[in-house]
C-alpha cells in the first residue's frame, strides 16, 4: 500500500480541519513543519464536511479547503460531503 | 406551481456548468476548430470520459482566490512597511531568492501562456476549463512572486533586470529552454511535460523545501507567496494526473508515446532541479533538510507511489531514474562547486561553506561529502582566505539538451566528468548524460536549434552593439556581463565583501540598536 | 535590547526593476506595472514550435496589426490578477445574494410565462455563444503579443465562462436541467439559432488574433450585450420579470466595464497608423453585418414587432461608439 498525504498552512483556519482529519482517520500521521502541517496516511485519507462543521459550529463548504491547502498526493475524489485521497493499488 | 428545484450535487451541477457548454461544430470542421488535436499521434475517442479533478465554477473560483489574494497582499504590505527584509537570517539567503526570481518566476509566466494554449486546443470541454484555470493561476504566480520580491529588489542587488537576464544569462537558459521546449511541443506533450512531470512529480521538490527554507530563514514574503501559490498547485497536480490517466485509458496506442514523454520530461525536470538541490544544501543559512532527504521523501516515496499506481496502465518507471539514486549524493555539491568557480558570471553571490556547514553536509552525505567534496572546498576556502580567490573567466561547455555545464560525473565514477556524443547530419553534439543523449537522439531536429549561451558568446553574439572584439585590451567576459546587464562587483562575486552584505549589516544595526 | 523598527529609515538602492524604470523612470511602480510590462519574453527562443514552425513562440506576425510598442495597449482598469479577482469576487457576492433571494423566496415563479419563455429561448442558448467568446479570448491569451493585452484577454475569457455559468444557473432557476438540453437542441438545430451558430463557428477558425479581438470583443459583444442585457432587460423589468433582471445584473455591469477596456485597445491600435485604422474598420464593417444577420431572428423572438426598431437603436449606439474610437464605419 502506498502513502497519500495532504498539507496545509498552519493557521487558525486549519486547526479544526486538521483535528477533524485526525479524528476521522485514525491511521493518519501528523508531521509538523515550519509554517506547514502535513498529514500522511497509508492507502487513503478522507476529509468529512460534517466533522469539520461540528468543530467550527457553522456550515463549511469543502472547497474552502483550497484557501489553505499546500499540497496533496493521491487521486482526488471530491463531492459535497467528502474530499477523499487514495491510491488505487 | 412548485418551482422548487431539487438541489443539484456538486458533480452534477459542475457538469452542467462546463461540459454542457461545448458542442461539435458543423459549419466549420472540428479539425479546423481544433487544429492541434491530432498531430502528436495521441488518440482520443471520447472526451466525455474525462473526469474533472476539481469542480470549481467561476463564482467559487473568484471567491476563494480573492480571499487568498487579500491575505497575501496584506502580508506583503506589512512586510514592506516594517522593513521585513531585515528579519531574514542573513543576506546570503537572498542568493536563493535571486535564483528564484530570475529562473522560476518568468517561467510561471510561460506556463500561463502555455496553459492558455492548451485551454484553447483540446476538443474536450472538461480539460479546457481546467487548463484555463491553471493558466490564470500561473499568471497569478508570476505576479505574486514579482510583487513579493519587488521589495527585495529595492534594497539588494541581482534582482533588478530579471526578464532581460532570463533570456541571456548562461545558467538561466537551463530553466528557460525547459519551458520553451514544452511550449513548442503540442498540447498533449505540454500536459505531460508541465501538467504531469513538472507539477505532479517535481513541484513538491521545488516549492515545499523552498518555502520551508524561507520560513526557516525569516523570509515571510516568500513563505506567503509560496504557500499561497501551492494552494493552487494542488489543483494543478490533480489535473496532470487526470490527464495522463485519461490519455492511457483512451487508447492502448497512446502508451508508448506517453511513456516516451514521461521518460523525457522526468529527466529534463530532474536536471533543472539540480539548481534547487544546490540552493537547499548551500544557499540557505538555516537548512531545512538536505536535497537528498527531500529527494527521498518527495520523489522516491511519493513518486514511487505514483508509478506503482500507473503500473496498471503499463507505465514503467523511467529508466534514467535509476541513475538518480546515485546522483542524489552528488549533484548539489557539483553544481555549487561550478557556480563558485564561475561566480564572476552569476547574478548572485557565492561562498564556500564554513566548518559548521561542512559538518552538516558530512552528516547528511556520509557516503560522498568528506570523500569527494570537503577536501576541494576546504582548499578553495583557504585559497580565498589567503587572497587567492580564483574566478574562472572562461565559460564551460554546455549540454545540448539540458544546457547545464558539463559538470556531472559518470554514474559509476564520481571523479570522471560524464560526456556523451551524438552525430547528426555530420555535426557532433555533446550531452551530459545518457538521459539527455537519449532525448537528443529522439528529436535531433529540435535540439540542434538550442541557443546555447556559451556557444553564442564564442560566436560573438553576446556583446552590446558597437563593441569591437578585435580592439586592443578587449575583455570578453566584461563585455558579456554588460550585455547581460549584470553589474560587475555588485550582482556577482563573493558574498563576503559584497554591497548586500555591507548594507544588510548596516541596516540591521540601525534596526536593532538605538545609536 | 530594544528592537524598534519604526525608527529605521532606509533609503532604497532603486525603486523598481530596470525594465520598468526604462519605461517610467526609477520611481515607485504600481503592482499593475510590475506585474505586466515586459514580462513576456521577446528576444531569444530555443526551438521553433512544432505546431507552427515558420514562427517563433511569441511572434508579432500573428496579426496584421502592427504596433511600435505593444505595451501601449494598456488596461484602463489596471487589472493584475489580484485586482481582477478581488473586483470579480465583489460582483460575484452581489450576484450570489440575488440568486439566493430568488431561490429562497421562489421569485422565479412570479415571472409571467411569456417572459419566462423568452428568457429560456433567448438567454439560455446564449451560453454557447459565451463559450465561443471564451475560446476566442483564450486564443488571444495564448497567441497574442505583449502581456498588456494578453493578460486581460485571459480574464475576459474567464469572464465569458462565468457568464455562461450564470446563464446556466438562470436555466436551473427558471426550470429544470431539461431546459439546458432544450436550449442545446435549439442551438444545434433550431432555425432561430443557426445563423448565430454559424457566425460563432466562423470566428473559431480565425487565425489573426486582433481580428478575433475586433470581431468578438468589439462587434459581437458590442451588439449582443446591449440588445439582451439592456433592452431586453428593460422589457423584463417592465413586464414583471424583475427576477430575471436580478439574475443578469452581473452581465449588464460587466459589459459596461469591459467595453471601456475594449474601446481603449481599439482607440490606441487605430491611432497608431492609417493601416491599422483601415484594417480595424474593415473588420468592423464585415463582422457588424454578419452579427446583425445572426441577431435578427433572435431579436424577433425577443421583441416581436419592435425588433427592427430595437436593433436599429442598438446599431446606432454601436456606430456612435465606433465613431468615437476614430473609426469610419
Amino acid at each position: 500500500m502506498s502513502k497519500v498525504f495532504i498539507a496545509f498552512q498552519t493557521n487558525e483556519d486549519t486547526r479544526p480541519i486538521i483535528e477533524a482529519i485526525l479524528a476521522d482517520n485514525p491511521h493518519a500521521v501528523l508531521d509538523e513543519q515550519p509554517a506547514m502541517v502535513k498529514i500522511d496516511a497509508e492507502g487513503e485519507l478522507v476529509i468529512k464536511r460534517e466533522s469539520i462543521e461540528e468543530l467550527i459550529g457553522r456550515d463549511f463548504d469543502l472547497q474552502e479547503l483550497q484557501v489553505n491547502l499546500i499540497t496533496i498526493s493521491g487521486h482526488l475524489d471530491e463531492d459535497d460531503d467528502q474530499f477523499k485521497l487514495s491510491w488505487l493499488n | 406551481m412548485d418551482m422548487h428545484v431539487k438541489k443539484l450535487g456538486l458533480k452534477e451541477k459542475y457538469a452542467h456548468m462546463t461540459r454542457g457548454l461545448g458542442w461539435d461544430t458543423t459549419y466549420q470542421p472540428m479539425e479546423k476548430v481544433f487544429p492541434q488535436a491530432t498531430f502528436e499521434g495521441i488518440k482520443i475517442h471520447d472526451w466525455e470520459k474525462w473526469e474533472d479533478p476539481f469542480r470549481l465554477t467561476m463564482d467559487a473560483y473568484w471567491k476563494y482566490q480573492a480571499e487568498k489574494e487579500r491575505k497575501l497582499y496584506a502580508v506583503l504590505d506589512a512586510f514592506a512597511q516594517n522593513n521585513g527584509h531585515l528579519g531574514i537570517t542573513d543576506a546570503r539567503y537572498l542568493s536563493a531568492i535571486k535564483l528564484f526570481l530570475t529562473g522560476i518566476s518568468p517561467l510561471e509566466y510561460v506556463a500561463h501562456r502555455g496553459f492558455a494554449a492548451a485551454g484553447r486546443n483540446f476538443p474536450g470541454v472538461g480539460p479546457r476549463v481546467a487548463c484555463l484555470m491553471q493558466s490564470i493561476d500561473e499568471v497569478r504566480h508570476a505576479q505574486t512572486q514579482i510583487h513579493a520580491i519587488s521589495n527585495y529588489n529595492k534594497h539588494y542587488d541581482g534582482f533588478h533586470d530579471f526578464k532581460h537576464m532570463l533570456e541571456r544569462v548562461w545558467y538561466l537558459s537551463v530553466p528557460k529552454s525547459f519551458f520553451d521546449d514544452a511550449f513548442s511541443a503540442g498540447p498533449f506533450e505540454w500536459m505531460i511535460a508541465i501538467g504531469f512531470s513538472f507539477e505532479y512529480v517535481l513541484t513538491n521538490l521545488l516549492f515545499v523545501p523552498f518555502m520551508s527554507g524561507a520560513a526557516y530563514n525569516g523570509d515571510m514574503a516568500t513563505v506567503t507567496f509560496g504557500f499561497s501559490a501551492q494552494s493552487d498547485e494542488a489543483r494543478h497536480m490533480t489535473l496532470g494526473l487526470e490527464c495522463i490517466k485519461f490519455m492511457l485509458e483512451q487508447d492502448p496506442d497512446n502508451l508508448p508515446i506517453v511513456q516516451k514523454w514521461i521518460d523525457k520530461w522526468a529527466w529534463r525536470g530532474i536536471r533543472v532541479l539540480s539548481l534547487v538541490g544546490m540552493m537547499m544544501d548551500y544557499m540557505l543559512p538555516k537548512r531545512v533538510m538536505s536535497w537528498k532527504e527531500a529527494w527521498e521523501i518527495y520523489f522516491e516515496q511519493n513518486g514511487g507511489a505514483l508509478f506503482n499506481d500507473l503500473a496498471r496502465y503499463g507505465i514503467k518507471v523511467p529508466e534514467c531514474l535509476t541513475q538518480c539514486s546515485v546522483d542524489k549524493e552528488h549533484i548539489s555539491h557539483q553544481a555549487w562547486a561550478t557556480f563558485y568557480q564561475y561566480g564572476g558570471a552569476a547574478a548572485f553571490h557565492t561562498w564556500m561553506p564554513n566548518d559548521e556547514e561542512m559538518d552538516w553536509l558530512s552528516a547528511k552525505y556520509p557516503n560522498t561529502f568528506d570523500k569527494y567534496y570537503r577536501p576541494r572546498f576546504t582548499y578553495w576556502r583557504e585559497q580565498a582566505e589567503q587572497g587567492n580567490r580564483f574566478y574562472s573567466n572562461t565559460l564551460p561547455m554546455l549540454c545540448q539538451v539540458c544546457q547545464i555545464p558539463m559538470l556531472f560525473t559518470e554514474p559509476d565514477d564520481p571523479t570522471q566528468i560524464c560526456y556523451r556524443e551524438s552525430e547528426y547530419k555530420g555535426e557532433k553534439y555533446h550531452t551530459c548524460s545518457d538521459g539527455c543523449k537519449h532525448i537528443f537522439d529522439d528529436e535531433p531536429e529540435k535540439y540542434i536549434q538550442a541557443w546555447l549561451p556559451v556557444h553564442q558568446i564564442y560566436q560573438g553574439n553576446c556583446f552590446n552593439e558597437g563593441v569591437d572584439p578585435t580592439a586592443e585590451g578587449f575583455d570578453p567576459l566584461a563585455e558579456v556581463l554588460k550585455w547581460y546587464h549584470l553589474e560587475h562587483g555588485k550582482d556577482n562575486l563573493d558574498y563576503e565583501g559584497s554591497r548586500d552584505q555591507q548594507n544588510f549589516q548596516a541596516w540591521r544595526g540601525m534596526a536593532t540598536q538605538n545609536t | 535590547m530594544q528592537i524598534d523598527l519604526r525608527t529605521v529609515s532606509i533609503k532604497p538602492l532603486r525603486n523598481t526593476f530596470d525594465h520598468i524604470a526604462r519605461r517610467f523612470g526609477d520611481k515607485p511602480a504600481s503592482r499593475y506595472q510590475e506585474g505586466t510590462y515586459d514580462i513576456q519574453q521577446t528576444d531569444i527562443f530555443h526551438y521553433r514550435p512544432l505546431w507552427e514552425p515558420e514562427k517563433i513562440l511569441f511572434d508579432k506576425s500573428r496579426t496584421k496589426i502592427e504596433m511600435k510598442d505593444w505595451y501601449a495597449l494598456k488596461d484602463p482598469r489596471q487589472f493584475y490578477y489580484g485586482a481582477y479577482t478581488i473586483a470579480r469576487a465583489r460582483q460575484q457576492e452581489a450576484a450570489e445574494s440575488n440568486f439566493e433571494m430568488i431561490e429562497e423566496r421562489g421569485l422565479a415563479a412570479l415571472v409571467p410565462e411569456a417572459l419566462r419563455d423568452i428568457a429560456l429561448d433567448v438567454l439560455i442558448p446564449l451560453r454557447h455563444v459565451e463559450w465561443g467568446g471564451n475560446m476566442g479570448n483564450s486564443y488571444i491569451a495564448a497567441y497574442g503579443y505583449g502581456t498588456a493585452i494578453t493578460q486581460p484577454c485571459l480574464y475576459h475569457a474567464m469572464d465569458h465562462l462565468a457568464v455562461a455559468q450564470y446563464l446556466t444557473r438562470i436555466a436551473l432557476t427558471l426550470d429544470t436541467p431539461v431546459a439546458l438540453d432544450t436550449a442545446k437542441d435549439a442551438w444545434m438545430n433550431g432555425a432561430l439559432w443557426q445563423p448565430m451558430r454559424q457566425h460563432v463557428e466562423n470566428l473559431l477558425v480565425l487565425q489573426d488574433w486582433f481580428e478575433i479581438f475586433v470581431a468578438q470583443n468589439l462587434v459581437l459583444e458590442g451588439l449582443t450585450y446591449p440588445l439582451f442585457f439592456d433592452h431586453l432587460d428593460s422589457k423584463f423589468a417592465a413586464g414583471g420579470g424583475t427576477a430575471i433582471s436580478m439574475m443578469t445584473r452581473f452581465m449588464g455591469e460587466w459589459s459596461a466595464e469591459t467595453a471601456k477596456w475594449v474601446d481603449a485597445q481599439i482607440k490606441v491600435a487605430a491611432a497608431e497608423s492609417a493601416e491599422n485604422k483601415q484594417a480595424i474598420a474593415d473588420w468592423v464593417v464585415e463582422y457588424r453585418g454578419r452579427t446583425l444577420e445572426a441577431l435578427a431572428p433572435l431579436a424577433g423572438r425577443a421583441f416581436g414587432a419592435e425588433a427592427d426598431a430595437v436593433l436599429g437603436e442598438v446599431l446606432a449606439a454601436f456606430n456612435a461608439r465606433c465613431a468615437k474610437l476614430g473609426l469610419s464605419v
